[in-house]
């Protein structure tokens, strides 16, 4: 109020002195050079009265929000929601992830000898710096009965994948819950949870080899959670299968389905456990691999057929009196068990093939991990990883009937995987992480790799809730 | 067989609708859920005594147990964030989602302390709706047990009487008691101290108490060595008389602290279960204010 009173006098002032100043000059000229004044002053004196208004409604808003906030401590009522628009936007978080690696192998070349190769992102990542996949989640109710989340993972080189973005109930009653979209696959322990809350740098090698890393499906979902004090839990799922062990099949129905069964409770208040078993079925048409056949010549096989895999997993939580502050460890262990049949074919030269042969195929292969992790003061945890797969048995009809040999696919050729990893990680807050890991693997046949992750992961926004 | 069947369907009917089946995040809110609901209410408490609040894990018995739920008290104000939307939402259970008269937040009830000013994660751990440890000033218990009271009889109307004749009791004890304790708080007026985690603002609030500086440098957030000797020179002047931490927080800070500064450490229980002698709420403040009165001998 005083600045604007204040210009106004002011302005007055040096309207009332200018014809004192001016007698002698041309009148016209200073009517001319008044008017302009006058209308300058005006533009000023306009521009400061909106100031004005706007700062005392400032004021009073703020007058008004000193009211409310006192009416509400003498009446303790909640606080009103607020009416901005903007407040019906969707919690938002992002996850900056990164990291520096030091690999003794090419990355590039890296395979699981023995397994199929899932066309999945299963190596361990480039040498030396590199930016992780960076996650936009946003996620929000979208009426009484729905609740939607979107996952963008933004990647390094560029380009946007959706990697989730699915819509479930918020309680359809009696313990049933559904989720349409595309979504991570509720089988195994690890498969529905995001890279980001890992508990090292890296998937298991059975996530790698049976799922292609880790399996996210376009479909539906139903859950049931039994009436019972014991968490028992069934769901099925049926999709597209858009990925591996899928071939993303130009087919309507349904191509890849999946069951599982979760059981779980607490044996006192430290120690919490759950089991589950889960049975993924696939029908892939022509699931293709790029292989080097014996002539050094780059061919592509394909595979129609079944694929069968179940998952049994386990996992076990200690905190003393349950509170997880300062100590704490974690026991995860998951069994993998695929069969494969149906039919191979080839477009390889080598011998009898002559760019194009088809034969049986069948293939029995299992796998395991265990890992423990173990907080030994607060932020800091350190955990051990061991990994084994067994190739099993694989009858590869072209082999067998002479049309190609064993040299013709070597990435099939018969090896046992296993790996060793170590890792210590430091948590300044809930939402920092620092990770170092280092592990030994003998993924690939005779290319023993020594690797080293130095790893950050940070997420910004809305704090999410984690689970078990 | 049809009479099996009817007399198992009755069995079955009756042991739903028998009870309130309560769920209840905290210890306090678990207890206060008992006095209210007596024989009628069903309480399942998902957290003990000496567990970290702010950091809880979603295990599969909550689940199970929040999927047959009438009515889920929480705390609110975020203190929950990290683990109770998980578990409502796995739940499959449309009653106790939030909104739902099935889904009590405590913090609703109450005046709330410690409501910041600016929203950043720069400043630790802060919960936007303010300090949510509200259940250490027994005004608040009282405030709470009348909204629960409340929402009890909405929820269950056929046992309403019981409930307002349960409360009543309880909130003429409580009263008395609260008499009892302001009596004998008297000497802790004005004094200084020093905590860990703010997890204390509303008991310093109601006797008094104040608080002269915090061990973490942020909420959450674990100090240095050298952050605390900072901490004890700048306190100095101000004398505090004891250095206080909730029975959940890591120990070495506030030993530190005690050992260097010359001053008694303090361990209040923080809820029902947070000592042994905190056995219910009555006792929860009994033993909270014996031990800050034997501490400022």
């Amino acid at each position: 109020m005083h600045r604007a009173s204040l210009s106004v006098l002011a302005a007055c002032g040096v309207l009332a002195s200018l014809p004192a100043q001016a007698a002698d000059n041309d009148l016209k000229s200073l009517r001319e050079e008044i008017a302009q004044m006058r209308q300058a002053y005006e533009q000023r004196i306009n521009a400061l009265e909106a100031r004005l208004a706007k700062a005392e409604n400032t004021v009073a808003t703020t007058a008004a929000d000193v009211q409310t906030v006192a009416q509400q401590a003498v009446t303790q009522q909640p606080a009103a929601a607020p009416t901005q628009s903007n407040s019906f936007n969707p919690e938002m978080s992002m996850i900056l992830q990164g990291s520096y690696n030091n690999l003794k192998q090419d990355p590039n070349a890296y395979q699981i000898t023995g397994f199929v190769p899932t066309l999945g992102e299963v190596s361990p990542g480039a040498r030396g710096f590199s930016l992780g996949e960076s996650e936009l989640v946003l996620s929000a109710n979208i009426d009484p009965n729905w609740r939607g989340t979107a996952i963008l993972a933004l990647a390094p080189e560029g380009g946007v994948a959706m990697e989730n973005a699915y819509f479930e109930s918020l309680g359809l009653g009696n313990g049933f819950s559904f989720k349409g979209g595309r979504f991570f696959s509720g089988i195994g322990y690890m498969n529905e949870q995001h890279s980001h809350a890992w508990d090292f740098a890296d998937a298991p090698l059975a996530y790698k080899a049976f799922l292609g890393n880790q399996l996210g499906e376009d479909g539906v979902q139903v859950r049931w959670l039994a009436p019972t004090d014991l968490f028992l839990e069934f769901g099925a799922e049926a999709g597209r299968g858009r990925t591996f062990p899928g071939a993303n099949n130009n087919k309507n129905g349904v191509s890849q389905g999946a069951v599982f069964a979760h059981l779980g409770g607490d044996v006192d208040i430290s120690n919490a456990w759950r089991v589950g078993l889960s049975w993924l079925g696939s029908s892939p048409k022509g699931r293709g691999f790029d292989e080097v056949d014996s002539a050094g010549a780059t061919v592509s096989n394909r595979f129609s057929g079944k694929s069968r895999t179940w998952v049994a997993d386990g996992i076990w939580k200690w905190s003393p009196n349950g509170n997880s502050t300062v100590h704490n460890f974690k026991l995860q262990g998951e069994y993998f068990k695929r069969r494969e049949d149906g039919i191979l074919a080839s477009n390889s030269a080598a011998g009898a093939c002559a760019n194009d042969c088809a034969a049986g195929y069948n293939s029995d292969q299992s796998g395991w991990y265990v890992q423990g992790v173990y907080q030994f003061m607060p932020h800091w945890r350190a955990g051990l990883r061991h990994d084994a797969l067994n190739s099993g048995t694989m009858n590869i009809g072209l082999v067998n009937s002479g049309m190609l040999s064993f040299a013709d696919f070597p990435q099939l050729a018969a090896h046992d995987p296993k790996r060793n990893t170590a890792m210590l990680d430091y948590s300044p807050s809930e939402f920092t992480r620092f990770r170092l890991q280092w592990a030994r693997d003998d993924s690939g046949i005779g290319a023993t790799d020594n690797q080293l992750f130095l790893q950050y992961i940070f997420s910004l926004g809305a704090h999410g809730a984690h689970a078990f | 067989m049809k009479r099996l069947v009817f007399l198992f369907l009755t069995t079955l009917s009756l042991a739903a609708h028998a009870d309130l089946k309560v769920f209840a995040t905290v210890p306090e809110w678990g207890a206060l859920a008992r006095e209210i609901g007596g024989k009628h209410a069903d309480v399942f408490t998902a957290t003990g005594g000496l567990q970290d609040p702010h950091r809880v894990e979603a295990r599969p018995s909550l689940i199970a147990r929040a999927r047959n739920a009438d009515l889920v008290v929480a705390t609110g104000a975020e203190l929950e964030v990290g683990w109770l939307p998980v578990i409502l939402r796995n739940s499959g259970n449309p009653r106790v989602q939030p909104g739902q008269p099935g889904n009590f937040e405590a913090a609703r009830a109450v005046r709330m302390l410690e409501v910041p000013t600016r929203l950043d994660r720069a400043d630790g751990d802060v919960h936007a709706g303010g300090n949510p440890h509200i259940q250490n000033d027994p005004r608040n218990i009282l405030k709470v047990g009348e909204a629960l009271t409340t929402r009890m009889v909405q929820l269950d109307a056929t046992n309403a009487a019981e409930y307002l004749a349960n409360f009543k009791n309880f909130a003429e004890r409580w009263k008395a008691a609260m008499a009892k304790w302001e009596a004998s708080a008297a000497p802790l007026r004005g004094m200084h101290v020093v905590t860990q985690h703010k997890a204390f603002p509303y008991l310093y609030d109601w006797l008094g108490i104040l608080e002269v500086a915090t061990l973490e440098p942020k909420p959450g957030v674990e100090p240095a060595v050298s952050y605390l000797s900072q901490v004890m020179n700048d306190v100095a002047t101000q004398k505090p008389r004891m250095v206080i931490r909730a029975a959940w927080n890591s120990p070495q800070p506030t030993e530190w602290f005690s050992e260097h500064a010359h001053i008694p450490a303090v361990v209040l229980p923080f809820t029902v279960g947070g000592s042994d002698q905190a056995k219910d709420l009555f006792s929860f403040f009994d033993d909270t204010l014996a031990q800050l009165l034997r501490a400022s001998k």
